[in-house]
């Protein structure tokens, strides 16, 4: 299958999406982000559709759309009491821009499919090497800050009580989201993003106990989906997208079914 | 004196908490901050954490002081999944050298926590959380120590083994504690003076001879 230059470049491109979004999905289950984190998906589908309209790539529309809409999501559901309604306005308000863009562009309904569902097979050197890079960036951000982010992650009150700036580093982590949703949407699309922050790290509470395990659970399990994904894609002809959701979906059922059998016995 | 406080003054809008406190704490005291709920006990010690600004007034903590801080809430739920090993060590390096890893060991010791180091915080019960956020707040080597309600919600035994634990870290280590609570019979027990925070003033005084208006 290697023998196919386009299979190359999706493998490397998709590796380094699934390291990224394993690593930030420990930290969006952890700040009960997903929701933002879905949310944040569909702003960048009407990024990637505003890219279509003004003709650039739909990365850079997707990316300036996250940017602005994570830390205005962000702050509105810091200082809002509803924080899901207030999330669903401007996921609506997105969604809707999105279409507008789309169908004023007059682009063919193709490109959209492609957005929403992802064409990691159509990713050419240029886009690999963008998406390498933007995941090392991500990757450093995390880093950089990962102490005080471990700690407001995984105790926020505590964090609060050591003087640790949680605010900067909630805006931080934001960014690094942002970027983490655009790069994925690559892959997976805008629409099943959530699935690669969400579903490998949710599993990864029930396998480790440590934050560093997590990140490593959650890692191998994003990766095994879109390697595997990748290539009974490329047998069978059937969409990636579609077996990547389904092999996590069964790894976390199985973490999950495990869990509960053992503590009721 | 490891902590001095002069004419504190907390206003939110239009409501007074408190007027014109002072007071001052021993070094190697055990204080307990008494009064009914609502009446500021928390606010005040936001204010000497600096999390919170007074409107008037100053605080002064001796220069060698190091503050260790157990707040009254935490967001732990049964499906928290860290172990309460690597909760404790929150707040530590994120490389842990042999020294940091001997030290996280050294306060699950303190707190009786060893032998369960592997269990789940979410699994914990509500006295061995409560001895975790006792371990990670020790785990800055603080020589005075404040915990919010830390006795609130736990039962008459677990009560028991964390006040035993606190009055060791007074008695050995010499450790300042400032207890917040409205367990006054627990404080009568345990603390050898009080602070009695009710309607905006304060009073200080052996906790022997307290004789406050609620229980």
């Amino acid at each position: 299958m290697f023998q196919y230059q386009f299979m190359g470049y999706a493998f490397l491109a998709s590796t380094f999406i699934a390291i990224t979004c394993g690593v930030v999905g420990v930290y969006v289950v952890a700040r009960s982000f997903s929701f933002l984190a879905h949310t944040l998906s569909e702003i960048g589908f009407a990024g990637a559709a505003f890219a279509v309209f003004i003709g650039i790539a739909p990365l850079w529309g997707m990316l300036l759309f996250t940017l602005l809409g994570s830390i205005s999501v962000g702050e509105l559901s810091m200082h809002s009491d509803q924080k899901e309604s207030s999330i669903s306005a401007i996921s609506a308000l997105f969604i809707g821009l999105g279409v507008l863009f789309l169908a004023i562009s007059g682009s063919n309904s193709r490109y959209a499919t492609n957005i929403l569902f992802g064409s990691i097979i159509g990713v050419d050197e240029e886009g690999v090497i963008q998406l390498v890079i933007l995941s090392i960036i991500v990757l450093l951000l995390i880093f950089i800050v990962q102490r005080q982010l471990n700690f407001d992650s995984f105790d926020h009150i505590g964090a609060l009580a050591h003087g640790i700036k949680t605010g900067l580093i909630g805006v931080i982590f934001l960014i690094a989201l942002a970027m983490a949703v655009s790069i994925g949407s690559q892959i997976v699309g805008s629409l099943l993003v959530f699935i690669l922050l969400t579903l490998p790290s949710s599993t990864a509470r029930y396998l480790g106990k440590t934050i560093s395990s997590m990140i490593a659970w959650s890692i191998s399990i994003a990766l095994i989906g879109v390697w595997a994904g990748l290539y009974l894609g490329f047998i069978t002809d059937w969409p990636v997208t579609f077996f990547i959701s389904v092999i996590e979906v069964v790894i976390y059922l199985t973490a999950y079914f495990v869990h509960v059998i053992r503590h009721r016995l | 004196m490891i902590l001095t406080v002069k004419n504190l003054t907390m206003e939110f809008d239009t409501k007074t908490v408190f007027e014109d406190l002072n007071f001052d704490l021993k070094e190697g005291s055990m204080t307990a901050l008494l009064g009914p709920n609502g009446t500021g006990k928390t606010t005040l010690i936001n204010i000497l954490m600096k999390l919170l600004s007074p409107t008037s007034g100053s605080f002064q903590f001796k220069n060698n002081v190091k503050l260790g801080y157990v707040p009254q809430f935490r967001n732990i739920d049964a499906e928290y999944p860290l172990s309460i090993k690597a909760f404790v060590g929150l707040n530590a390096p994120l490389i842990k050298k042999g020294k940091v890893k001997q030290q996280i060991q050294h306060e699950l010791e303190e707190t009786h926590l060893t032998s369960i180091q592997n269990t789940r915080m979410g699994e914990a019960s509500g006295g061995q959380k409560q001895r975790a956020y006792l371990a990670q707040a020790l785990l800055d080597q603080p020589n005075m120590i404040i915990l919010d309600e830390a006795t609130a919600s736990l039962d008459p035994v677990a009560k028991e083994e964390l006040m035993k634990l606190i009055k060791h870290l007074n008695q050995k280590h010499g450790m300042t504690v400032l207890f917040v609570t409205h367990d006054v019979p627990l404080a009568r027990k345990y603390m050898d003076e009080y602070l009695y925070l009710n309607n905006g003033t304060i009073k200080q005084g052996k906790m022997s001879e307290f004789d406050g208006d609620y229980e």
